[in-house]
């Protein structure tokens, strides 16, 4: 990637979502869940940033902090040169149109009293001094946009198949030309066909409108289609991230490594070659996570120092970063790499 | 809806249109509401409209008629003071509906207002509803004993006797009967409140305001529309169980309530005397039931259109 060309849209550093835990008589705090545990990366403009991992590691609470649904707990999130990681809600109010978000239930994201034309014109209600008619002249423009038949405005979501409703979905993040859009699993609830459309339609949305994406999703196929870069996450963490080919040829980290031998191979022949690395135990829970690395209580090539030390994140090829301990010896050749490549 | 997905090129595009055209349509094919809307459409036209056609004064009183059975000079006959029993109904019925509706209208936006406010807010969540419980503790009767014998008076001054009293009814009504409301109102707020249109709706910026507006109100109206319903025939039935033990409107003042009970003490004699007023309320409830289920499918797009 050259990504000296380009200027990341979406800064986050450190990005910290912990969600309290209440218990006993009282209601004490007493701890909290580390949904997101310091997480920094950048989105560059106009590339897709894919975020994978299992279930529960935080991905899609990660998505969301980016976009402050939540109050988050610490750290930095910039968008577009504007941070937003501490302003108050009202105030985040004018900065909502430049990002929006695509939901990973069509069914559970539609407000199912509202029609179609309803839905996608919220947005423009919320943020634009339209006229009716030029109000339905957009809705019908985002309609033609995302694929919908325009004679649907008047239909309602129950009314609609979960491919098309997920097209409303993104009708409705598409209304106020946003630079930034988080899909949050937008195609898990989808068939497999439906899936590919839909992955289409956003491929031709983000060539068109100049879209930067963070795609969120387990689907490491998908991802490998869609995304230019790849950030994996573990227990709240990433763990890695590369661009999309080095990532999945020469995985750095070991978790990325087991989750990519995963994924099934469609030839029967190469299938039974294929070596699964299987992962002995559980995910650790999120409200007490191991000392030292978070996934050296399942790893195969697990050191003493993990289990002691936390790994730092840090650049071990060219726009490949990792957090992990195998990889520290290396840290003073490509400390040189990337003092080169900076320089050039 | 069918009409367009066979033949999408001929038909011509139609804008949105309101909403509630949808509704009227859905409402018109729920056979049970219409007759529920007509009938308690005739039964207010009639006790508003009825006495400028039946003449007789409520309150007149010919005791040499006294105690008559239906006649056509008496359709539903006279009371022990020889009144008229018809006039008597309606101008009963209009107190008692009118009392029905302002109670129940102030109950619901009571009750809808806090268990929308608990629900949604989190902070506010614990005081109103250990207010709303507060409420549901207290004893009711002795509670409107003492509201009506400290503000009866002061009301009557103010507004006149029948005004005066009409007010502290439809106020003591209304505030102790939200409390179910609420309450069903801000469980279903909650579990509306995490699903993602609403997540989605924050995305966008909306401002919680108008979030419950155009979120929240719309998917918790079934509850509102039942407890409406009900409410209606619990403020009829109050209100006489006030006016039976003599604090609500003064005695020769008739409402449905008043009437029911006056006539227990004959009932044996002359039943008919208990049937109308009992028959009046039962048939007002009903079809307020009625129009309430109609319009509670009609608002729900899901079911509209089936």
């Amino acid at each position: 990637m050259a990504d000296g060309a380009l200027k990341p849209l979406v800064e986050v550093r450190n990005l910290k979502m912990h969600f309290p835990i209440f218990s006993g008589i009282l209601r004490r705090r007493a701890g909290e869940v580390k949904a997101v545990d310091g997480v920094s990366f950048d989105i560059f403009e106009g590339e897709t940033l894919g975020l994978v991992g299992e279930s529960g590691c935080g991905k899609s609470t990660a998505g969301r902090a980016i976009l402050r649904l939540y109050d988050i707990t610490e750290g930095s999130i910039r968008i577009d040169g504007a941070e937003i990681g501490s302003q108050p809600q009202d105030d985040l109010r004018a900065m909502r149109p430049r990002m929006q978000m695509v939901f990973q239930d069509p069914q559970a994201s539609l407000n199912p009293r509202m029609s179609v034309a309803g839905i996608i014109g919220e947005p423009l209600d919320e943020h634009t001094k339209l006229s009716k008619s030029e109000k339905l002249d957009r809705i019908y423009e985002l309609m033609d946009a995302v694929g919908l038949n325009r004679d649907f405005a008047n239909r309602y979501p129950h009314e609609f198949s979960g491919g098309q409703r997920q097209r409303i979905g993104i009708a409705r993040a598409l209304a106020l030309n946003p630079k930034f859009i988080v899909c949050d699993e937008p195609i898990a609830a989808l068939d497999v066909s439906i899936q590919a459309q839909v992955v289409n339609l956003l491929e031709d949305l983000q060539e068109k409108f100049g879209l930067t994406y963070l795609f969120i999703s387990h689907d490491l196929s998908m991802v490998r289609h869609i995304a230019d870069r790849v950030a994996v996450m573990y227990l709240g963490k990433v763990v890695e991230l590369a661009p999309r080919d080095a990532l999945y040829t020469v995985p750095k980290h070991p978790y990325t490594e087991a989750l990519l031998s995963a994924v099934p191979e469609p030839d029967p022949r190469l299938e039974a070659k294929v070596e699964r690395i299987i992962l002995k135990g559980d995910v650790p829970s999120p409200a007490n996570p191991p000392k030292g690395c978070n996934f050296c209580t399942r790893c195969p090539k697990v050191m003493e120092i993990c289990r002691s030390e936390e790994p730092e994140f840090r650049e071990v090829a060219p726009g490949h970063f990792t957090a992990c301990h195998l990889h520290d010896q290396t840290k003073s050749q490509t400390a040189g790499k990337t003092a080169a490549s900076e320089a050039q | 809806m069918t009409e367009t997905a066979i033949n999408p090129e001929i038909q011509k595009i139609r804008p949105p249109r309101n909403q509630w055209w949808d509704v009227w349509d859905q409402f018109k094919t729920h056979r049970g509401a219409l007759i529920g809307a007509a009938f308690f459409i005739f039964i207010v036209l009639g006790v508003f409209i009825g006495p400028w056609l039946w003449t007789i004064d409520p309150t007149y009183i010919d005791i040499r008629a006294r105690n008559s059975g239906p006649s056509w000079a008496h359709p539903m006959g006279t009371d022990q003071l020889g009144r008229d029993t018809f006039a008597r109904m309606m101008a009963g019925g209009q107190v008692s509906i009118a009392v029905g509706l302002t109670a129940m209208t102030l109950s619901l936006l009571l009750g809808t207002a806090i268990g929308v406010l608990a629900g949604f807010f989190r902070r506010l969540d614990g005081p109103l509803m250990r207010f709303t419980d507060l409420f549901l503790a207290l004893p009711l009767l002795p509670l409107l004993l003492v509201i009506i014998l400290l503000f009866r008076d002061s009301l009557r001054a103010a507004f006149g006797p029948e005004t005066g009293i009409f007010i502290l009814i439809v106020f003591v009504i209304g505030i102790t009967s939200w409390m179910q409301t609420a309450r069903i109102v801000r469980g279903d707020v909650l579990a509306l409140k995490e699903r993602e249109f609403v997540l989605a709706a924050r995305s966008i910026g909306t401002p919680p305001r108008r979030m419950i507006t155009r979120h929240i109100l719309p998917n918790v109206l079934s509850p509102i529309m039942v407890s409406a319903t009900l409410g209606i025939a619990t403020a009829i039935i109050t209100e006489s169980a006030l006016s039976f033990l003599g604090l609500g409107f003064p005695s020769d003042f008739p409402t449905w309530g008043r009437l029911l009970y006056d006539s227990t003490d004959y009932l044996q004699q002359y039943p008919e005397r208990v049937i109308w007023p009992g028959l009046a309320i039962s048939l007002t409830v009903l079809s307020v039931n009625y129009i309430g289920d109609g319009l509670r499918d009609a608002l729900d797009p899901r079911i509209r259109g089936r």
